[in-house]
Order: structure tokens, then sequence, then C-alpha cells
């Protein structure tokens, strides 16, 4: 792992229209290496924004997002793209598996997308060997589920397919917007250690956002959104 | 991110969604199934007309207009406005370069058959579809006074076997009520089909033709017994047209021009393929209209899978913003959606061609045998491959709308679908 930060944010403002509110205003925000933080903050506080600003789906209007060392906020739309494939890991509040892949070859997705996470496989003997491994590690027999269409699978199952496809290919940063919202208490802890284990396991940062603060103790370190937001919207 | 299989995703996202797959390929089948089909009928009446006659350098009659005369005299369609006489006819027949002359004198019926007067020169010459001649399924040429030679479609519908006797009718309606059964023919000659006229017509010669009007037009024929009428000159007087066939056909307009300013009678002579492209600039526009209407059929195929497309897109945006978080470029959301269009028409094309061809194959013969009409290749050629090429291509230029607005939605959504 490489020692430069996870996350680097420096002076991030970011609103969805050209005129519209800005949703997010953040002086300084960093996440090391390997580091798993836990991000608190109300329904409409920003969090998805800015998970999508990390990811580089979209730019920020103004300032700087280092990603990994690389400066996505810099990068084309081609080439943030291209870092979110090979280096990074998401997962959402629900429904994260494409409907018509079974499980398995939704796990397998990212190494069939970038080169860099299939050479990444390579160690474990090849993707599906690696996807298999993920599957169980996370309590999910691929013997039993490989082949299960989503459809097929409990909320839990499903959310454990999600981290499993996450994890696949060593990416260095994990980020997660509410993964265990939809969850029972007991399923949302037991999901919670095994994420939590896998991304030490790989070597994996991990930004972790909720409202649920009852969440914040398995992790390096807390912080809450309002505190680091100068904007006020939806809150 | 060369490699993001779009593809295979298009692919395994429409299977996914096979109900109204399937239903959407069926239309684009359908619609590709009857406009192939209209194409072939449409080609192959083409060509069956244009094959109507050819081998003869003129047909002459008396003077109307060209289509109509053709039409009289070789479609059977309608009637002559007059008739020629026999001295004519003869002078015409005589004239230097004329190679040869069928006479065709029109009027009778049998059971809504035109029977066509005329003698054995007429299975000598007359020629169709390139230099195809007239063949006898069964028996042989005209002979005795009442005998009859019957077209294809003749026998078959009447189910007219040789040496069967048929008695033919005053008048070309369907019912007549004057028949002139004192003479009922014999049948000794049965054609093979070929697609024309031909195979709608029943061939008597001129003297028997004069023989049963010799007591009035109308009568029941005549009663004199078969060794008087043997014994008498039946030579016609008048006849309704005649084919002509020229030694070298470049004198086809020389002659031509002197016929159509004979003086002691009004005639006119017309070349058949003149004639008959004139004609089918008439009956083109049925063609045409046909072909017009299925290739809008086949536009709402297309506009079936557009509908279809669009109407999945915003229970797929969850699909979209998932491929972007697994790295996927707006414009590969794009490709998606056109491949998708793009796949079900060319599904739907192949397998429309396919029953095109697979119904071509079962039918051709039937078709060919029955009717004599030819309705081309058998087998797919570079003209269906071009159109499933031409069907994809337009759905996949149509799949750029909903392609438009998920690429849209994708950049607007970013990580999070409020649905
Ligand atoms: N795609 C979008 N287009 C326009 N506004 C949006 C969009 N997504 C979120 N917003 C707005 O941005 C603000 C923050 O939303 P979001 O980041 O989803 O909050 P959270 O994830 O913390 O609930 C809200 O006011 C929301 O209405
Ligand atoms: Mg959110």
């Amino acid at each position: 792992m490489s020692a430069e930060p996870a996350i680097y944010l420096d002076g991030v403002r970011f609103s969805y229209a050209r005129k519209g509110p800005v949703v997010l205003d953040m002086d300084r925000f960093e996440v090391a290496a390997g580091e798993k933080v836990f991000l608190k903050g109300a329904s409409g506080s920003g969090k998805s924004t800015l998970l999508g600003l990390i990811a580089g789906i979209m730019a920020p209007t103004a300032g700087r997002i280092d990603v990994l060392g690389r400066p996505m906020s810099k990068l084309s739309g081609g080439r943030r793209d291209s870092l979110r494939a090979e280096r990074l890991g998401v997962i959402f509040q629900m429904f994260n598996l494409l409907p018509y892949l079974p499980a398995g070859a939704n796990v397998m997705l990212p190494a069939r997308f970038s080169p860099r996470r299939n050479e990444a496989c390579k160690v474990a003997g090849g993707a599906e060997a690696e996807a298999r491994r993920l599957m169980s590690r996370l309590q999910l027999d691929p013997k039993q589920y490989w082949s299960s269409p989503p459809t097929e699978l409990s909320v839990g199952q499903q959310q454990r397919v999600a981290a499993a496809r996450a994890l696949i290919g060593r990416p260095g940063l994990v980020l997660a917007d509410e993964p265990t919202s939809a969850l029972d208490a007991d399923a949302r802890d037991a999901f919670l250690s095994l994420l939590i284990e896998e991304c030490a396991a790989s070597g994996a940062a991990l930004l972790f956002v909720s409202h649920d603060g009852s969440l914040a103790s398995k992790f390096d370190r807390a912080v809450d959104l309002s505190e680091l937001n100068a904007a006020r919207v939806g809150t | 991110m060369n490699r993001f299989p779009i593809l295979s995703l298009a692919w395994r996202s429409i299977a996914n969604r096979r109900g109204t797959a399937l239903l959407t390929i069926l239309t684009v089948a359908i619609a590709m199934t009857l406009f192939l089909g209209v194409e072939k009928v449409r080609h192959g009446a083409r060509a069956s007309f244009e094959n109507t006659i050819s081998g003869t350098d003129l047909i002459v009659g008396a003077r109307s207009s060209p289509v109509n005369l053709l039409l009289y005299a070789i479609f059977h369609i309608g009637d002559a406005t007059n008739n020629i006489t026999w001295e004519t006819y003869q002078q015409v027949a005589g004239a230097p370069g004329v190679a040869w002359t069928v006479p065709i004198s029109l009027g009778d019926s049998h059971a809504g058959f035109r029977v066509v007067g005329t003698d054995n020169r007429y299975f000598e010459h007359y020629r169709y579809a390139g230099r195809r001649q007239l063949e006898f399924a069964a028996g042989r040429p005209l002979d005795d006074l009442f005998d009859t030679v019957i077209g294809a479609s003749v026998a078959r519908e009447l189910g007219y076997l040789l040496d069967q006797e048929i008695v033919v009718a005053h008048g070309t309606g369907r019912v007549s009520f004057v028949e002139h059964d004192n003479n009922p023919f014999r049948i000794v000659g049965i054609l093979q089909p070929t697609g024309t006229p031909v195979d709608r017509s029943v061939f008597v010669s001129l003297e028997a033709i004069e023989a049963i009007h010799m007591e009035g037009p109308t009568g029941a024929g005549t009663s004199l017994s078969m060794d008087e009428l043997r014994a008498m000159d039946l030579s016609p007087d008048q006849i309704t047209a005649f084919l002509v066939g020229l030694e070298t056909p470049v004198a086809a307009l020389r002659l031509q021009r002197q016929i159509n300013t004979y003086r002691v009678e009004p005639l006119q002579a017309i070349i058949p393929g003149v004639a008959l492209s004139q004609l089918w600039g008439v009956v083109g526009v049925a063609e045409r209209t046909l072909a017009a209407v299925a290739a809008f059929v086949v536009l709402m195929g297309l506009i079936c899978i557009l509908t279809a497309i669009l109407t999945s897109l915003n229970e797929r945006r969850r699909e979209m913003a998932i491929l972007r978080a697994l790295g996927a470029r707006p414009r590969h959301i794009f490709v998606l959606l056109v491949s998708e269009s793009a796949l079900l028409a060319l599904a739907g094309a192949i397998i429309g061609t396919g029953l095109t061809y697979a119904a071509l194959t079962l039918g051709a013969p039937v078709l060919e045998q029955r009717y004599g009409v030819h309705l081309g290749d058998t087998l797919p050629g570079l003209y269906d491959l071009a159109l499933i090429g031409v069907v994809t291509g337009a759905s996949a230029v149509l799949g750029f709308i909903p392609a438009w607005a998920a690429f849209r939605n994708s950049l607007a959504d970013g990580m999070t679908i409020r649905t």
C-alpha cells in the first residue's frame, strides 16, 4: 500500500445546477491509506454527493480532490471513470446488483471491466477463484449461491455480494453509501464486521457514510459531516 | 475501458426482460416477413407480367388504344371494339419481311374461361418468359374440327381430362344463357402451366368458331353433320387480332407505321414490350403502394422497439447507476442502449428473413407447378443481407433517442437515484 492518503479534499464546493444551491462546501478532509472512517450525517446533508465526487462520477465546482494519490478532480471524465474502475469499490444502500447477472457474475464484474483488477486476482488463481474466496469470506457459500439470481437473495445477502464485488481485485478505497440501512440489527452488525475485516485484510481504506451514529464504534475514526460541510442545504 | 463488455451486457439485459423482448422481436420479425413477402410477390408478379409474351414483334388489331389491344388480345380482359377482315389479315401476313402470323378470334367462353380461336401456329410461335415455348402436359395440338386444347388452370380448376367433351358458350360471362351445345368439343391436349393468360384459355380452331356461329351468333350451334361440315369451306370472314413475327426485328417500326396508316380499315399495330411497360405504368401504382405499406409496417416494428426501450428506461436508472459506479462511462451507457435497440432489430430481421425463406422454400414448388409463377431465389441473397443491415442500422439510429435520455440521466443522477 502506498503511503499516500486514500482521500485528500481541499476547498471543495459543489452544486448540482450551475446557479443551484451549494450542496457541499468543505475546507479540508482526509482519509489515510487503509484507514476505516465513519462519516455521520443527517439525511440530505450531502453524504451521497460527497461520495459521488470522491468516486469521480461528478466533478467539484471548485477545489481539489485527490484519490489514492491521483488528482481525481483534475482528470478528464474518461480518466475519472478509469480510475474508479481500477481502484475503487462502491456499495450502495440497496439494489446493488445487476438483476440479470447471477451473484458470482456480479462479483466478477470489476475484474471484467478493469485489466488491472483482473491482474490483481492472479495471485488468488484468477478472477473466479478470487470471487469465490471473497464470497465465502463474506459467509456466502459459493457452492450454494454462485449461480443465484439477485432476486433469490435476501437483502443482507445482496449487500454481502455487493461487498465482495467492491473488494475484488484489491481496490485502494471502498466507498459505502449507507449499505446497512435496509438491514435489521443483527444482519447490520454481522455485515459491518465482515466488511471492516475484509477491508483490513485487503488493505483497502473504507469511507462508510450513514445517518445512524450507533455504528461508529467499529471504525478507526468517526466524523460528522455537519462539522465539515459549511453549506447548509437540506438540513 | 476498452474491455467494457457492452454487447454481452446488452444481451443479458434483453434476456432478463425476455417477455417484452420476445414480443418486440416478434413484431419486427412479422413486419420483416410481410415486407420481404410483398417484395418477392411484387418482383415475381412484375417478372411474370413482363414475361407474358415475348418473341412476337407486333400485335395487330382494330384501332383503339395500345393498352386496350394488349389487354384483350393477350390478357383476355375486356372486348375488342371491332374485328378485322380476313383479307386484311392475309395482306399483312403476305407482306415482305413477315416470317409468321398467328390469328386470334375471341368472343366465346367456357365456364368463365376465354375461348381462343386460332390454329396450331399459336402453340408453335407463342413465347413467354424469355424464349420459353408452350408445352403439352398431355395430348397433342388441334387436328379435327371440334378438337380443343386447354390451358393448365382450366384443366386443374375444372378437373378436366383428355377426351372429355365440353360445350362452349356465347359471350364471355361466367353465366351464359346461350350455349352452343349442339357441337361439343373434345379435349385433345392440355398445356403445361406458364403463369400467363394462356393457362386460362380454351383453344379451338378458327373453323370451329365459324361452324358454331353459322346459324347466327347466338344459336345453339349448327345441326349439320360432321361430314357436311367437313365438305364446307369454313374459312373465317373476320378475326379479332393477330400476332406477327418478323424475319428481322428491326423491320418492326416500319411495318408498324404501315399498318397504322392502312387505308382500307382502321388498324393498329403495337410492339408488345412497349405496350407492356405502358400497362405496367398503370398496374405498377398498386405495386408501389403495396411496397410503401410494407415499408411502413417495418417502421412500425422499429417504433415498437423504441417504445419498449423508452418504457424500460425509468426502472433501469438503477442499473445505469451501478454500471457507472463500476467504471462505465456515460458513452458506454449510450452504446449499451443503442446496441440493445440494434440487437432487437437484428434478431427480428433475421428471424423474419428466415421465416420468409422457409415459407418460400415450402411454397415455391407449389406456386411454380400450379401457377407457373417464379418467385425468384429460395435462398437469401445480398439484397436480404443489405435489408437486415438497413433495418438494424435504422433501429440503432432510433436507439439514439433512449440512449440520449439515459445518457442525460446517468450524468444528472450521479450516485443517487431517487425513485
Ligand atoms: N441528482 C441530483 N440533482 C439535484 N440535486 C440533488 C441530486 N442529488 C441530491 N441532490 C440534492 O443535494 C442535497 C444532498 O443530497 P444527498 O447527497 O443525496 O444527501 P444524503 O446522501 O446525505 O441524504 C439534497 O438537497 C438533495 O436534494
Ligand atoms: Mg444518500
